[in-house]
């Protein structure tokens, strides 16, 4: 197999050119986004329609959240898929709904965008019952088993090595899924990274790796810390078909990724390095001292909402009207899950004990910080047993 | 009842549980064509075919995390880690992965999986060959760990431990693999988390696991028949949960303990069964509870060297004996005797 060089070669700076948006955007409807709204059909338009709003709704809850991080209603470390919108939306729009899904810890976008309902997403965030992950995971851990998203990861490359054990049981049953699995440009440092790759190129595992490259992996970039910056290249390594795609473009990483999952279900593992932004932080607490004001004033004129709302509305496919009509929807969504996550209960110390095993074991230790291993017993006789 | 080896036991368990549920597959280096480091899964390659005896990849943190992964999905993996100390390459699954998944997803996936892995100094293998730190394991709440002394437990156990919906670590010894016993022919699980009282007694409770346990019972024989001392024995079996009612159950009768480890003194599993002691049984002790574990130094490879870190049937009579003392001296003075 061959790796595909789908970008020019770039030392430094934003890897993959602005304009290669417009020149590569490709319809999940197989006709470009540049094309005239009298072309589109009612369904075509329905389809750029939802992109958008999806991408929207993930910006707009990802600004909440961040929110309520600072009014203190989310606790732990909460890491935002501010700029990766796009990314997220087209990679997800080529998984059938029986696929798996695995990610990092930057997972809210994910998890809505796999079609869970944002009050739970939200709720978990606030530590409650109602949360995917019953308040146990929180930001980093969000699970939802009929979505078939198993996890939100907080620790580095920890996702591979499962994601790619799912793929194996996808094969041992000889069934049709696929998994994918999400990492940051830094993850492909890790040990885990590579062992996982060789393993799914030795086995034929039906699995895109992915990685989402915001240039950043917290503070340190991408040249700085991978010896190959190229990041898809890594999987000629392992003899893993690979691409690179510019991950503001919704249509590019949709097409993309149809590619990649395609080439897994049919057993050929697939690594598809998505170049995107963080327009913030590493997280909502870090003011990212380590960037230029240039920088920034350059992230501004990336950001994936905001340009493919402009694209759509340049094209014809949408009027500012409509716009208008998202936008509302989509805060009033987000003020609603809000709403829902504050009034949802904390889960009920009763609990805590709940998921230690899920088969009951013996002697296993139900015993809170203040409570002795033992009841007090009564002194022994002296003369006993003596 | 049959008699077979530690070894047997362990084979004619994993063929008859692959038999038994097509889910369980085996996964590790070297398991199939070479037929296992310790021969554990000789012929299943032949019998079951690669999908279910998976030869891997020298990559401990990438099989064994697949293998935790295959497992979310409704899989039942048995891995092989060629030796414990290996197991070290794949912390991060074991412990923030396999360990925690049932837990940090609110109950979503459960993890049934077994990890086998033997561990066990004596063997001349040097400082990062032989090291028991089933400890590490044993602190983690999500993970079971069962530590087999016979070919009995072996069985039961592992039986046990592949049914389970839980990860559990499975530890195997290097000395332990060619010693006999008898072996049910039923296939009754274990129950995980419950200790064995192996030899009653009266005189005084000596406690080990794995290979200690057999030195724990020698140790035993051996004095009844130099001193008519009456020593009773506690096989933990389950390191996690640990069984804390049996071994306080025991010292209220006995007043006396003494902890047997194949391993490291400080922050041991001796440790944990002695404060176990102190918070359970306080008020019934006669002496203090001693332990008998290997010196605090990587095991070095001379045999000199080597036996003289590890503890010996000697080393666990000295302690029994003086702990006795301690016993009769406690006696003498409030005038019990």
């Amino acid at each position: 197999m061959t790796n595909q060089v789908n970008a020019p070669r770039k030392a430094a700076g934003r890897p993959v050119a602005a304009k290669s948006v417009k020149s590569r955007a490709a319809a999940p409807t197989k006709r470009t986004a540049r094309a005239k709204v009298a072309k589109r059909t009612p369904a075509e338009v329905a389809a750029l329609t939802k992109v958008y709003r999806e991408m929207l709704l993930i910006r707009r809850f990802e600004e909440r959240a961040a929110r309520s991080y600072t009014q203190a209603l989310i606790g732990g470390y909460c890491h935002l898929n501010l700029g990766e919108e796009a990314a997220v939306v087209g990679l997800l729009s080529a998984l059938e709904r029986t696929d798996y899904l695995f990610t990092n810890y930057r997972e809210h976008g994910y998890a809505i965008s796999r079609g869970i309902d944002p009050n739970r997403v939200m709720a978990e965030l606030y530590g409650r019952i109602d949360g995917v992950s019953k308040g146990w995971g929180g930001s980093m851990h969000m699970f939802d088993i009929t979505h078939r998203l198993l996890g939100g990861y907080g620790i580095v490359g920890g996702q591979i090595p499962l994601a790619t054990g799912a793929a194996l049981a996808i094969d041992y049953r000889g069934g049709s899924e696929v998994v994918m699995c999400t990492m940051g440009d830094g993850t492909t440092n890790i040990g885990a990274f590579h062992e996982s790759l060789n393993i799914a190129a030795l086995w034929n595992l039906p699995i895109v790796y992915v990685i989402i490259n915001n240039r950043l992996g917290m503070g340190t970039t991408v040249e700085k810390s991978s010896a190959e910056p190229e990041l898809f290249r890594r999987g000629a390594a392992y003899r893993i078909e690979s691409a690179r795609v510019d991950g503001l473009d919704p249509l590019a990483v949709a097409e993309a990724s149809a590619k990649a999952v395609s080439a897994a279900r049919a057993g050929r593992p697939y690594l598809l390095e998505v170049v995107s932004e963080r327009l913030r932080g590493h997280s909502v607490v870090d003011p990212a001292k380590y960037r230029s004001e240039a920088e920034v004033v350059q992230l501004r004129e990336h950001d994936p909402v905001v340009t493919f709302g402009a694209q759509l509305v340049r094209d014809g496919v949408i009027d500012a009207d409509a716009m208008a009509a998202i936008e509302h929807e989509v805060t009033a969504r987000i003020d609603e899950a809000a709403a829902f996550a504050e009034a949802s209960p904390a889960p009920d110390v009763a609990t805590l004990f709940d998921y230690t095993y899920a088969t009951p074991v013996a002697n296993d230790s139900r015993r809170l910080p203040g409570q002795p291993l033992f009841d007090p017993a009564p002194l022994p006789d002296p003369g006993e047993d003596q | 009842m049959t008699t077979m080896t530690f070894r047997q036991a362990l084979q004619d368990t994993l063929r008859a549980e692959m038999l038994r549920d097509e889910n369980v597959f085996l996964l590790g280096e070297e398991i199939g064509v070479f037929e296992g480091s310790y021969k554990i899964t000789a012929g299943l390659l032949a019998e079951f075919g690669e999908k279910r005896v998976r030869d891997t990849p020298i990559a401990e943190e990438g099989f064994t995390g697949a293998a935790i992964g295959a497992a979310m999905l409704g899989l039942r993996p048995v891995v092989e880690i060629m030796t414990i100390n290996f197991s070290l390459l794949a912390l991060d699954q074991i412990v923030n992965h396999a360990a925690k998944i049932y837990g940090m997803f609110g109950g979503q996936a459960k993890v049934p999986l077994v990890i086998r892995t033997p561990g066990g100094g004596g063997q001349q293998l040097g400082a990062t060959h032989s090291q028991n730190i089933e400890l590490y394991y044993a602190f983690v709440p999500g993970l079971k760990v069962v530590a087999p002394s016979t070919p009995a437990d072996a069985k039961s156990l592992l039986i046990a431990a592949i049914r389970d919906d839980d990860p559990v670590l499975f530890l195997e010894n290097l000395a332990l693999y060619n010693t006999k016993g008898d072996v049910p022919d039923d296939d009754t699980p274990a129950e995980i988390g419950r200790a064995a009282v192996t030899r009653a007694g009266r005189d005084l409770t000596l406690i080990g696991y794995s290979r200690m346990a057999h030195v724990a019972a020698q140790v035993a024989d051996q004095l009844a028949a130099s001193d008519g001392l009456d020593i009773e024995v506690i096989d933990l079996r389950s390191l996690r949960p640990l069984d804390r009612p049996t071994i306080i159950e025991s010292v209220k009768k006995t007043h006396a303990a003494v902890v047997v480890e194949d391993d490291w003194l400080t922050y041991g599993i001796g440790a944990e069964v002695a404060a176990t002691i102190s918070d359970g049984a306080f008020d019934y002790l006669d002496a203090p509870v001693r332990r008998v574990a290997m010196a605090e130094v990587p095991l070095p490879y001379s045999k000199s060297l080597e036996t003289a870190a590890l503890p010996s049937v000697d080393d666990v009579i000295n302690a029994v004996h003086q702990t006795l003392d301690a016993v009769g001296r406690r006696h003498q003075k409030v005038g019990h005797d």
